[in-house]
């Protein structure tokens, strides 16, 4: 039975965590483009910059979260939305607004991106140092033992504080997100004009109202997956960077703008990475003896090594694009 | 039939409007004048800047010289949504639904800036089209073209228009749909909103307007009611097709 509780923390609970911030970061990804209708390269970087503000917080008032029993980092969440949801609406205005007058190419608006990125990098860099940083600044990281319910089952499951708020701030996000796009008016515009700009407009629809909704909205989420990202591990100024492809890949597998494709899409990554890094030999071996005398299972029976993590969205990638260009839910071709 | 004006202001009256794609002119001096009450439809051959008028209208392009007056206010070169909260609506020719917005939606977007409007006037457009009401939660895009058009023009009327601006409703449809939609345009019509349309089926469309333009080569060709235009000789051989 301790396998099974190893399945549990390395794939399931692993492969959950992974994709929950794959998720968020998608919806971000694939909403810029339903509406702007370009790759928006420097989302990753929104989601360190969301980070590094709870980081900044956190520092500042290390002692708020304890007197309400909950880590400071998380009541600087909200704060940190705000901050990232200015920042991408002032990006925009900035440098893709005077683009979009211009009527460029979408890969003109896709390179912009890319110098939006280091920029942002950069500047992050600046302040924060390369090093990696707790954001557990002033309280203590719980660790959570359930022993499972079997007899002789030693090895219990292992799930983090901060795992669990990332699962509940996930569905919150989704729950939230499903409820604006289809009650409220503005969510409606916006899916509306993701279909059909020009009637949009001849709606009476502001489209650069809806632009703006759309950059606060994945202003936001990014800031909750960075930070979310950082709770479980640490915040380091290139965290988010390295996790623009499999969010990208998460977006082109559950169909480009398609937000609940983006949800979709982010744990088919998510649980294809986990499950391609497991070391499958620990459920093999209480079989073992079944097996035939000649076979013996190598120690380590993974599909791929953990350093070659990062080949499983990009070959899940290249295989979409190949095979299925529009994705699980037909989204648009990028 | 009455071209007798209803109120001394016209509702629409563009005057030797020159317009077209950046400051190339498609147009050469159009006039338009329309009142409230009357139904106005624009034929003409292929390339006589029928639909470039309607666009010019709804500020989809330039207008380079003249002017366009709605209830006497100079509108031309305002975008279409300061046109929409004028009281103009437009129903363009293709991709005029949003097709993955359930029917209901797409009317709700058509009031958009009126939303205290919506339920009055979901009402009243099912009224106008019945067919919509139990295709209300199906997706715009699912539906058959003359259903499709339905939607597009119960959006259009969700804002309350005094002006309906229709770029060939009918293209594409069969007879029986054409006829449907020619009939729902004269009841809109009757309940109070003034529509200008572009039109390929000439003698049916004249035959439910009272006023008609004929252009040809961006200008006006012949200017009258659209009964006397049928009866003219002339229209019906250069135009009508004998």
């Amino acid at each position: 039975m301790n396998e099974l509780a190893f399945f549990i923390n390395n794939v399931v609970i692993a492969g959950s965590v992974t994709g929950s911030i794959y998720a968020i970061g998608a919806i971000g990804v694939t909403l810029i483009f339903s509406i702007m209708r370009f790759a928006h390269f420097a989302h990753a970087d929104m989601m360190t910059f969301g980070a590094f503000m709870v980081l900044l917080l956190t520092t500042a008032f290390p002692a708020v979260g304890a007197s309400i029993g909950v880590p400071t980092a998380l009541i600087m969440l909200p704060l940190a939305m705000l901050l990232t949801a200015l920042l991408a609406v002032g990006i925009d205005k900035a440098f893709y607004k005077p683009l979009r007058a211009h009527g460029v190419k979408p890969i003109v608006m896709v390179i912009g991106s890319l110098g939006v990125t280091l920029m942002l990098q950069g500047l992050i860099r600046l302040f924060s140092g390369t090093g990696g940083q707790s954001l557990y600044v002033d309280d203590r990281k719980e660790i959570f033992r359930l022993a499972l319910p079997f007899e002789g089952a030693r090895a219990p499951i292992v799930i983090t504080e901060p795992q669990i708020y990332l699962f509940v701030i996930t569905l919150v996000a989704v729950v939230a997100l499903h409820l604006f796009l289809n009650r409220s008016r503005l969510g409606k515009a916006m899916r509306a004009m993701s279909d059909n700009p020009e009637l949009a407009q001849a709606s009476g629809i502001n489209t650069n109202t809806i632009v703006a909704v759309t950059w606060v909205i994945a202003g936001g989420l990014a800031a909750i997956a960075g930070t979310l990202l950082s709770l479980d591990v640490t915040f380091k100024p290139d965290l988010s960077f390295f996790l623009l492809l499999p969010i990208f890949a998460a977006a082109i597998v559950g169909g480009v703008g398609h937000p609940y494709g983006a949800i979709a899409g982010g744990f088919v990554v998510g649980f294809a990475e986990t499950l391609a890094v497991f070391n499958w030999n620990v459920l093999l071996r209480p079989f073992q003896d079944s097996f035939p005398e000649w076979l013996t299972l190598p120690s380590n029976l993974a599909f791929v090594g953990t350093e070659y993590k990062i080949v499983v969205p990009f070959f899940i990638l290249v295989a979409i694009l190949v095979w299925r260009p529009t994705g699980l839910f037909k989204g648009k071709v990028i | 039939m009455s071209s007798t004006p209803a109120s001394p202001q016209p509702l629409l009256d563009a005057r030797d409007v020159h317009g077209g794609y950046g400051s190339m002119n498609i147009l050469n001096g159009v006039n338009m004048t329309l009142y409230a009450d009357e139904v106005g439809v624009i034929v003409g051959p292929n390339g006589a800047g029928k639909s470039t008028m309607l666009k010019a209208v709804f500020g989809l392009l330039n207008v380079n010289q003249g002017e366009i007056l709605l209830n006497g206010q100079p509108i031309h070169n305002l975008p279409p949504n300061q046109l929409v909260e004028r009281g103009m609506g437009f129903v363009p020719q293709e991709k005029n639904v949003f097709p993955s917005l359930s029917v209901k939606e797409n009317l709700e977007m058509g009031a958009y800036l009126k939303p205290q409007n919506v339920k009055r006037m979901l009402e009243q457009v099912y009224e106008f089209f019945p067919p919509l009401v139990e295709k209300r939660h199906q997706p715009a895009g699912e539906l058959s073209g003359g259903q499709r058009q339905m939607v597009a023009m119960g959006r259009a009327l969700m804002a309350e228009p005094s002006l309906l601006l229709l770029d060939e409703p009918t293209a594409g449809l069969s007879p029986l749909y054409m006829n449907e939609i020619f009939d729902r345009v004269k009841k809109i019509n009757a309940a109070g909103v003034g529509i200008l349309m572009v039109e390929q089926n000439a003698k049916q469309a004249l035959a439910i307007a009272d006023k008609g333009f004929v252009l040809a080569a961006g200008q006006n060709r012949f200017t009258d009611t659209g009964a006397a235009l049928l009866a003219d000789p002339d229209v019906a051989k250069s135009f009508l097709g004998g």
